[in-house]
């Protein structure tokens, strides 16, 4: 699966993104795994929720951290995050 | 000492709580000890909550609901209930026998996260023939209802020389399902599955048709299921990174409360596993003598010790070091440098033995009956 910008990412609903406190990071738990997330993958993840597209996210993200030439690093990840099916 | 944290130790991040020793099947694999019908006193509700409690604030995250047949426990969703409040993860690890939809409904409800279910064999007769009772036409009915329920489908099927001819089908069986997680176990050989080694135990070329078969699969069916491929160690030159080394991530609590390093550990002579009726689970994983005895590197013997690749696999399973050699301490024999290697050759060879012999050994199966025949 290629990642189409324009089309709204939705978080899978067989995983949970939560806090955990031991670690001090975020993690994504799935049946038999868990993985330990940075910041900015915390930030893309929660905002695939129905509605924000990888472009809105792109837009989004680059304005709250105040950078630009994030396109690449963030639309990365996201395909990363697809090809797991972290994401659709 | 008491209270304090050695920083070298992580926390028990995997928690498995194996409920109940009872089970209506009686798969002739079960990890559980061959003395399990001896072992009484199954911890109360109140006990696990506070389990629960205790490990979760340790940093535990993942859950695994176990058992024998976690679903004999009537409290099994308040347990659930109370897990999921606690932020964990949690798995129902179950045959299927006696799960209705209600009950799929319920634990939904109470906040399971998945449930995984195992089936022997894609061919009904073996599948109720190996399980002890029937139970495959069910079971494929609980897969359904798990997938309709909105769970993902995490399917389980334990491989061993009964079944392995199978893979092809096996697969094809979990894509009929609908599976999103496929767990391919080739059988460890502990507990009741050490006892039927002969009987059970594959041939090198069955193994190696097999995961051919199952790795051109994963491939073909990648970003759509997952499969993970648990490797018969006996065929291996290393040994398993078992348990990701010793109190390191897991820990196991046994139905009577007895905690555990690994699932198989209270079959080691001399360890004395604390039980979580005296001590908290803090006091047990940071300073009990059974979780602290093979932590780091300095109760090693030779290979191990001097190894540049202990710090990968940690000397492999101390269980199968004491099964294999009878000695606990020693180099786990699936590694290839171990001094005790030929026990590995000699019960591949046994079980090849077996294999051609026009009276195959019967199986034993898992049942009170023949756990208190074989054990005082």
């Amino acid at each position: 699966m290629t990642l189409d910008p324009t089309q709204p990412l939705s978080f899978s609903p067989f995983l949970r993104l939560q806090w955990e406190e031991a670690q001090q990071k975020h993690v994504i738990l799935y049946p038999e795994g868990i993985v330990e997330l940075n910041v900015p993958s915390t930030e893309i993840l929660r905002l695939c929720d129905g509605t924000h597209t990888a472009e809105d996210i792109l837009v989004e993200l680059e304005e709250k951290f105040n950078q630009t030439g994030l396109k690449n690093d963030i639309f990365g990840f996201i395909e990363v995050a697809i090809e797991n099916g972290w994401v659709s | 000492m008491a209270g304090s944290v050695n920083s070298k130790i992580t926390p028990p991040r995997w928690l498995l709580a194996e409920l109940t020793y009872s089970c209506p099947l009686q798969c002739p694999y079960c990890a559980n000890p061959i003395n399990f019908a001896r072992i009484n006193n199954e911890l109360s509700t109140e006990d696990w909550l506070r389990v629960l409690s205790e490990a979760r604030a340790m940093g535990s995250v993942q859950l695994g609901f176990s058992g024998g047949e976690p679903l004999v426990r009537q409290d099994l969703s308040v347990l659930v209930a109370h897990a999921r409040k606690l932020g964990y993860f949690s798995n129902l690890i179950t045959s299927g026998y006696g799960m209705t939809e209600a009950k799929i409904v319920e634990l939904k409800e109470a906040g399971l996260d998945h449930i995984q279910v195992s089936i022997q064999s894609p061919e009904k007769t073996l599948n109720d023939e190996l399980a002890g009772t029937e139970s495959y036409d069910h079971k494929r009915e609980v897969a359904r209802l798990v997938k309709k329920n909105g769970y993902p489908m995490v399917l389980c099927v334990v491989i061993h020389r009964k079944n392995i001819h199978q893979m092809r089908d096996i697969l094809e069986m979990a894509n009929d399902l609908g599976a999103d997680y496929l767990e391919l176990a080739n059988t460890q050989y502990y507990g009741w599955a050490h006892l039927n080694r002969d009987q059970l135990l594959p041939t090198k070329e069955q193994f190696e048709e097999a995961e051919a078969i199952a790795q051109a699969y994963k491939e073909k069916v990648k970003g759509k299921m997952k499969i993970y491929y648990v490797v018969p160690d006996f065929y291996e030159d290393r040994p398993k990174a078992c348990m990701n080394g010793w109190g390191t991530t897991f820990l196991t609590i046994a139905p009577d409360g007895t905690a555990l390093p690994c699932h198989s550990a209270r079959e080691l002579p001399g360890l004395n596993c604390p039980n979580v009726k005296d001590l908290s689970i803090h006091e047990i994983w940071h300073h009990s003598p059974a979780f602290n005895r093979f932590r780091g590197f300095e109760w090693m013997k030779e290979p191990c010790r001097s190894c540049p690749e202990k710090v990968k696999d940690f000397g492999g399973c101390r269980c199968q070091a004491y099964l294999l050699t009878g000695d606990m301490n020693s180099t786990d024999p699936a590694c290839s440098l171990s001094p005790d290697r030929q026990r590995v050759y000699e019960a591949i060879f046994q079980a090849r033995h077996d294999a051609e012999s026009a009276v195959a050994k019967p199986l034993v199966f898992r049942n009170p009956k023949n756990s208190k025949n074989l054990t005082f």
